[in-house]
C-alpha cells in the first residue's frame, strides 16, 4: 500500500517548522503545576522521615503506619508487633514508606504526571520534548514500571492498615476531629488503591470471555468505574493523607489542642 | 454574521515551505475545513487538503490547527474568536505531500506488520456465538476512524523519527489490544506487542487519548490493559509460578 | 514523459465496499488484483453507512426469510427491481454477513450470541446487521483488514505482500482502455505528484460508487461525481434507471456547511419521530394507497409497535425512504418547516438520555460537534439531501458483467437492484453480494480468455492528452462550473420535477458542457485539487445529463423519480427500462426504452394477487391469474 513509485528525496521529509510548539493556549500549566504539587509532596514526605512525633493516642500519622520498629511507642504498632529488632534505629517510617511511595511511583497516573511535570517527556501534547534521545519504559531502568502490580498488592496491606488505624481511632476517641480525619483518609486511599489499572487488570481486565465470569465481570464494572477517576482520586487521597498526617503530627507535637482534636 | 477572519496556512512541498497568511470570509455555523476550501475556490486553487465525508466519519482531514492535531471538518469557527489568527499546519509526524497533505504511508505499513484476526481453524461462518459483554472492549476501539492523529501527536515518533521502525504508535498498539481481547482469537500477541510493536516506548502520557476525535480512551482501555496483560506474561513471578505449577497455558480464558 | 505501467488481471476502480469485496474474491480465485481508489484505503464512502446490512438470518425473528426480504425488496423499488438481482441478494445476504465475522468484524449481539438485527424502513422484520450506528465503517475496516490478510499471507508464501493484491491510493482513473471491443486496461494519475499510470488489464470491475456531487444538498463526499457510471458510458456500456434517485429524508439543515450530512434511519427505527412546525405526526397524512394496511394509523398504534411488532403495525415514519423524503418536502412547502427549513425529528422525548448515547452514540455526536445541538434534551431539524443514484451501468446479474467485454460493476454504479427505490439496509449487503459476484465474474472471466487483449498506444495518448489538457489552459474557475452544475440540478431535477424544468435543466448542462471545454487549473501537477476537478466536471456533465433525460421521459412517478405533471403510478410504464449510451465521440448521451423481462413465475407467484394488481397490468394480472391456477 505504500505508495513510493514516486520517490524523491525531498517527498521523504516533514514539514520543516521551527517553532517548538503552534499552541496557543496556556500548555504549560499542567506541567508546571503537577511539578510544584508534587515537590511539596516529596518535600513533606522527606520532612516527615526525621520527624518523630507521629504517634498522639490514639492516633498515628499514616506516612508512619504501621510503625514496626522496636523504637515506636506502644500504643503506636500494629497489633503490638515489633518484628524488627533492637538493632534498627533509624526512622520507623523509613521501613514502610517504601511501599506507598512506590505504589504511587509506578502508578500509570503518577507516570503520566510526571513524565509531563519533571521529564517534559513530553511536556504537553504536541510541544517537543526536550531530550534527544528516547526509550521510555522499553528499557533499563523505566523497564522497572512493570512492578507497579507489585506495589497495588502492597498498598492493599497498606489501605487495609490505615483502615484499622481509624476503627482503633473510632472506638478509643469516636468524637475527636482527627478520628473524622482518618477515615476520611482511610476511604479516599482505599478508593485510589481499588481504582487502580493493576487492579482492574486483575478483577476481570484479564479475561477474554466476561459472560464466563459473572461475578468479577460485576467487580470489574465497579473497578472501572472507580479507575476512570483514578487521577481525581490519586490527588485528592494525595491530599488527605498529607493532611492527616500533618493533623496527627500537630496533635502530637502539642500546637492542635483542643478537646475533640 | 459573516466576518474576514485571519488564517495563516502553512504552504510548500516535499518539507520546504512557509506560513503564508490569508484574510478570508467565515460565516455562520463554519467549520475549519469549510475556511480552507472557500481559500481553494477564491485565492489558491491548488491549496492542497484531503477530506471526504465531512462529518467526522472518515478521519481524512487530519491536520494542526493552533498546533493541536484536529480534523479539519470537526472543528468550528465559533471556537475561535474573530480576532484570533488560526494557524494550520500539516501533521509533523509524517512527511509532507503538499500543504496540508501528509503521506501516511507509515501507517499503513505498521498495519500490515500486526498478525491479522486468528480464529480457531474449526469455527465456520455463522456459528460465531458471542456476548454482547465481550465484544464491547474491541469494539469501542473499532470506532477507530484512522485519522491517525494519536499516532501523529504521540511524541515517541513525533520527537523521535529514529523510533519509527521499533513502534507501532498507539493505533496500532490499540489494534492488537483490540485482537488480544476478541472472544474468538487464538494468536498470542503479548511478547510480540513488547518485543516487535514497541510497548514498551509508551510512557502513557496520554495525548493519543486526547486528539481522538471518537473519544477512545486509548490509553486507559487499551495500551495499559495491554501492558498489564504482558505484565501477567513477562514480569509477574507469581504467575510464571502459578504457570509452572498449575501447568495452565496462557491468560487467555 | 514516461508513463508507469502495471500488469493486472483484475484492476477493482473503488474501494469501497463493492470494491474490496470484489478484490479480495478475485485475488481469492488466484487472481493478480489492483485496487485503484482516489481516496486513502479506507476512507471510501462506505464509512458513512450507519445503519446495517440487511440479511435474512432470522436472528431476532425466525419468521424471517429470503422470501420475505426478496418481496421487501421488490415492493421498496415498486416491483421496477431486477428480480434476479434481488433474488440472489436475499438468499446470498446472510452468508456475506457470516463471512464478515470470521474476518474480525464485530456485530452487535443478541442474547444468545447471535448476530443483532434491528428494524428499518421498508423491511418487514428486525433484519439489519449492525454495530450502534457505524455499520459501513465496521464493514469498510473488516474488508480492509482482510486485504491486509491476504497480503500477509502473500508475504509469507511469495515473499512479498503485494504480489497478489495491491493497492493503489489516491490515484484517478480517467479513461478506460479497449483492444477492439473489449476491455484491454485503464489510464489515470496519481492524486499525488499527477504522474500518468496505465494498468494492463482483461477485466476491470468498476465499484466507484454515485453520483451525488452533481448536487448541492448531499450527503455524498467529493469522491461522488459518477466516476464509473461516465467511464462505463465512454468504455459503450450502458446505464439503467438513472433517472431514479434517492432522496434520504433526513439529512442536517443547519449549519449550512453541513447541509445534506445524514441522520441515519435508525433513529426513526429506534422511536424517533417526525413533527411540523405545529408539533403535529405528520407522516399519517402521507400514507400511500399500497401501505395503507402495512401501517399504523393511529399514534398510539405506532407506539406500540416499538415493544410489539406482532400484534401491531409500523408507524409511518418507517415507510420507505421517498415517501418520507417527499412528505418533508411537502410539509416544508406548505410553510409547516422548522426555522432553518427543515422538520423536526424528535428522539429527545422518547427515549431516555442514556439509551440515546448508547444506541445512538455517532449522531449524538455529530449533532454536538457540528450543530452544537443535543440530541437527547432537544429535537433535530432535518430535510432531504440526495443521497444514493438507483440507476447505473446495466449488467449480468450473476456475474456482474457489462456488455462491454471485460468490464464489471458492483455496488452502487451498477443499476437494476433496487428498482426505482432501495430499501436502508439493502446498500451494504448489495456491496457484499454483487461485489463478491462481479470479483468472481471478472475472475471467470480472465480464465476464459484466449490472449490477452492489448491497449492501443493512439487509445493512451488519446486519455493522457485530455488528462493533462487542463492544465495547458488557463479557463474558467472549474468550482464556478461545478456549483452551477449542482444548483442546476438540485434546483430542476430534484426530489420534484416536471418536463418544463428539466427541459431547462438540460439546456443549462449543455451549455456547462461547453464552457467545461474551457475551464483551466493553475499550478502544479502535485496534489492540485483544481485540475482533478477540470476532469471530474467531464463525468459529473455526462451524468447529469443522463438523469435529466431519462428523467424527461420517463413520464409516470416512482420510487426515487416524482413528476408533479405526472404523479400517478403507470403499470406500464413499469414494464419498460430507460437505457442511456454515449453518443460513440462521447460529447452527448441517448435514452432508449427497453423492455423489463417478466419475473419468473415461482417468484411472481411469492406475491398476493391484491398487492400485484396495484403494480402491474391487466395483462401480466391474467397470466398471473393463469398461473396460479395451474
Amino acid at each position: 500500500m505504500t505508495q513510493t513509485t514516486a520517490e524523491s528525496p525531498a517527498r521523504r521529509q516533514r514539514a520543516q517548522i521551527k517553532e517548538r510548539t503552534l499552541r496557543t493556549d496556556q500548555w504549560w500549566r499542567y506541567p508546571l503545576v503537577t511539578f510544584l504539587i508534587f515537590t511539596a509532596f516529596l518535600v513533606y514526605a522527606t520532612w516527615t522521615l526525621f520527624d518523630s512525633s507521629y504517634f498522639a493516642a490514639p492516633y498515628i500519622a499514616p506516612f508512619s503506619s504501621p510503625c514496626l520498629a522496636t523504637s515506636c511507642p506502644e500504643g503506636a504498632r500494629l497489633f503490638g508487633l515489633a518484628p524488627f529488632g533492637d538493632w534498627y534505629t533509624l526512622s520507623p517510617s523509613l521501613l514502610i514508606l517504601v511501599l506507598p511511595a512506590g505504589f504511587r511511583f509506578t502508578c500509570y497516573y503518577y507516570r503520566k504526571a510526571y513524565y509531563r511535570g519533571f521529564w517534559l517527556s513530553p511536556p504537553a501534547c504536541a510541544v517537543n520534548e526536550p531530550h534527544s534521545k528516547y526509550s521510555g519504559e522499553s528499557r533499563f531502568p523505566l523497564i522497572l514500571q512493570n512492578i507497579h502490580r507489585y506495589f497495588f498488592y502492597a498498598a492493599i496491606l497498606i489501605g487495609l492498615v490505615l483502615a484499622w488505624d481509624a476503627v482503633l481511632a473510632l472506638v478509643e476517641k469516636p468524637l475527636g476531629l482527627g478520628t473524622l480525619i482518618l477515615v476520611i483518609n482511610a476511604v479516599f486511599i482505599n478508593l485510589y488503591t481499588l481504582s487502580c489499572h493493576s487492579c482492574r487488570h486483575i478483577t476481570a481486565g484479564r479475561l477474554n470471555h466476561f459472560s464466563k465470569h459473572p461475578v468479577r465481570y460485576r467487580a470489574w464494572g465497579f473497578v472501572s468505574k472507580l479507575n476512570a477517576k483514578h487521577q481525581q482520586l490519586a490527588l485528592i487521597s494525595m491530599f488527605t493523607v498529607m493532611g492527616a498526617d500533618l493533623y496527627v503530627r500537630l496533635v502530637a507535637k502539642g500546637i492542635v489542642n483542643f478537646p475533640f482534636a | 454574521m459573516s466576518y474576514k477572519a485571519k488564517f495563516r496556512v502553512w504552504r510548500g512541498e516535499g518539507g520546504e515551505g512557509k506560513l503564508e497568511d490569508f484574510t478570508v470570509e467565515v460565516n455562520e455555523g463554519e467549520v475549519v475545513l469549510d475556511i480552507i476550501h472557500r481559500l481553494q475556490a477564491t485565492q489558491t486553487p491548488d491549496l492542497a487538503v484531503r477530506w471526504n465525508c465531512k462529518a467526522g466519519k472518515c478521519g481524512s482531514c487530519s491536520m494542526e490547527i493552533n498546533g493541536k492535531p484536529r480534523l479539519g471538518c470537526m472543528t468550528r469557527m465559533s471556537t475561535f474568536s474573530e480576532d484570533e489568527t488560526i494557524t494550520v499546519t500539516p501533521m509533523r509526524t509524517f512527511p509532507v505531500i503538499k500543504d496540508l497533505v501528509t503521506d501516511v504511508s507509515f501507517n499503513y505499513q505498521k498495519a500490515r506488520e500486526i498478525p491479522s484476526f486468528t480464529p480457531p481453524a474449526d469455527v465456520q461462518p455463522g456459528e460465531y456465538r458471542m456476548q454482547q459483554i465481550d465484544v464491547e472492549r474491541s469494539q469501542e476501539f473499532r470506532k477507530c476512524i484512522e485519522c491517525f492523529m494519536c499516532n501523529n501527536v504521540c511524541h515517541v515518533i513525533r520527537d523521535h523519527e529514529e523510533n519509527k521502525p521499533n513502534f507501532a504508535g498507539p493505533r496500532f498498539l490499540m489494534r492488537i489490544a483490540e485482537l488480544d481481547m476478541h472472544p474468538y482469537d487464538v494468536a498470542d500477541r503479548k511478547d510480540s506487542a513488547q518485543e516487535e510493536h514497541g510497548l514498551g516506548y509508551c510512557n502513557i502520557t496520554k495525548c493519543c487519548t486526547e486528539v481522538c476525535p471518537e473519544h477512545i480512551k486509548i490509553t486507559d482501555n487499551a495500551l495499559i490493559p495491554m501492558k498489564e496483560r504482558v505484565v501477567d506474561r513477562k514480569y509477574d513471578p507469581l504467575v510464571w509460578l502459578g504457570n509452572k505449577i498449575f501447568k495452565r497455558s496462557t491468560s487467555k480464558s | 514523459m514516461e508513463i508507469e505501467r502495471h500488469e493486472y488481471d483484475v484492476v477493482v476502480i473503488g474501494a469501497g465496499g463493492a470494491g474490496l469485496r470484489a478484490a479480495i474474491e478475485a485475488r481469492q480465485q488466484g487472481k493478480r488484483t489492483a485496487i485503484v481508489c482516489k481516496s486513502l484505503f479506507g476512507k471510501a464512502h462506505t464509512v458513512m453507512a450507519e445503519g446495517g446490512a440487511a440479511a435474512a438470518m432470522g436472528n431476532v425473528n425466525s419468521a424471517d426469510n429470503w422470501m420475505v426480504h426478496f418481496r421487501d425488496t421488490m415492493r421498496g423499488g415498486k416491483f421496477l427491481n431486477n428480480w434476479r438481482m434481488a433474488e440472489l441478494h436475499a438468499k446470498e445476504a446472510p452468508d456475506r454477513v457470516w463471512e464478515l465475522e470470521a474476518w474480525g468484524a464485530l456485530f452487535d449481539r443478541t442474547k444468545d450470541g447471535k448476530i443483532s438485527q434491528r428494524n428499518f424502513g421498508g423491511h418487514e422484520y428486525p433484519r439489519l446487521a449492525h454495530v450502534g450506528d457505524r455499520t459501513g465503517l465496521e464493514l469498510i475496516r473488516t474488508l480492509q483488514q482482510r486485504v491486509v490478510a491476504l497480503q500477509q499471507e502473500d508475504e509469507r508464501l511469495h515473499g512479498d505482500p503485494e504480489a497478489y493484491i495491491k493497492v493503489f491510493q489516491e490515484c484517478t482513473i480517467t479513461r478506460l482502455l479497449k483492444d477492439g471491443d473489449a476491455i484491454a486496461g485503464a489510464f489515470g494519475y496519481w492524486r499525488e505528484n499527477g504522474k500518468l499510470i496505465v494498468f494492463d488489464t482483461p477485466a476491470v470491475v468498476l465499484a466507484t460508487g454515485g453520483i451525488g456531487k452533481s448536487y448541492v444538498v448531499t450527503s455524498n463526499s467529493w469522491e461522488y461525481t459518477g466516476d464509473g457510471h461516465a467511464l462505463a458510458l465512454l468504455a459503450g456500456a450502458k446505464l439503467i434507471n438513472m433517472e431514479f434517485i434517492q432522496f434520504h429524508p433526513t439529512g442536517m439543515v443547519w449549519p449550512p456547511s453541513v447541509r445534506g450530512i445524514l441522520v441515519t434511519e435508525s433513529v426513526r427505527g429506534d422511536g424517533g419521530v417526525l413533527r411540523n412546525s405545529e408539533g403535529k405526526r405528520f407522516m399519517f397524512d402521507y400514507i400511500p394507497d399500497v401501505f395503507k394496511d402495512k401501517y399504523a394509523t393511529t399514534e398510539e398504534e405506532g407506539d406500540r409497535w416499538y415493544t410489539d411488532q406482532a400484534n401491531n403495525r409500523r408507524p409511518p415514519e418507517l415507510l420507505p425512504r421517498d415517501e418520507v423524503a417527499r412528505a418533508i418536502n411537502s410539509e416544508v412547502k406548505a410553510g409547516r418547516g422548522s426555522p432553518q427549513g427543515g422538520v423536526f425529528l424528535d428522539v429527545s422525548s422518547r427515549l431516555p438520555a442514556a439509551e440515546i448515547i448508547k444506541r445512538l452514540p455517532s449522531m449524538h455526536h455529530q449533532f454536538k460537534e457540528l450543530a452544537d445541538v443535543d440530541i437527547t434534551a432537544e429535537p433535530m431539524q432535518v430535510g432531504p439531501t440526495c443521497h444514493y443514484i438507483m440507476g447505473g451501468v446495466e449488467v449480468d446479474a450473476d456475474t456482474g458483467a457489462a456488455d462491454v467485454p471485460g468490464l464489471f460493476a458492483a455496488g452502487e454504479v451498477s443499476g437494476g437492484m433496487h428498482g426505482s427505490n432501495r430499501l436502508g439496509g439493502n446498500s451494504l449487503s448489495d456491496l457484499l453480494v454483487f461485489g463478491r459476484r462481479a470479483g468472481a465474474g471478472a475472475a471467470a472471466y480472465v480464465n476464459g480468455l484466449a490472449a490477452r487483449p492489448q491497449a492501443t498506444e493512439e487509445a493512451v495518448s488519446a486519455a493522457k492528452a485530455e488528462a493533462l489538457a487542463p492544465l495547458e489552459r488557463t479557463g474558467e474557475n472549474p468550482y464556478q462550473v461545478h456549483q452551477e452544475l449542482q444548483r442546476t440540478m438540485n434546483e430542476l431535477v430534484g426530489i420534484i420535477r416536471n418536463a418544463q424544468e428539466v427541459t431547462e435543466a438540460l439546456e443549462a448542462v449543455g451549455k456547462l458542457r461547453e464552457r467545461a471545454q474551457g475551464v483551466g487549473a493553475a499550478g502544479s501537477r502535485i496534489y492540485n485539487p483544481g485540475w482533478h476537478l477540470c476532469l471530474d466536471l467531464r463525468n459529473m456533465l455526462l451524468v447529469s445529463e443522463c438523469v435529466a433525460k431519462a428523467a424527461l421521459i420517463r413520464e409516470e412517478s416512482r420510487g426515487g423519480h416524482t413528476r408533479d405533471d405526472f404523479p400517478g403510478m403507470s403499470a406500464d410504464w413499469r414494464r419498460k427500462l430507460l437505457v442511456c449510451a454515449a453518443s460513440p465521440d462521447g460529447s452527448g448521451v441517448s435514452v432508449e426504452e427497453k423492455v423489463q423481462p417478466p419475473m419468473r413465475d415461482d417468484l411472481i407467484t411469492l406475491f398476493d394477487r391484491a398487492e400485484l394488481k396495484k403494480y402491474i397490468t391487466e395483462e401480466e394480472l391474467a397470466d398471473f391469474d393463469a398461473l396460479v391456477k395451474e
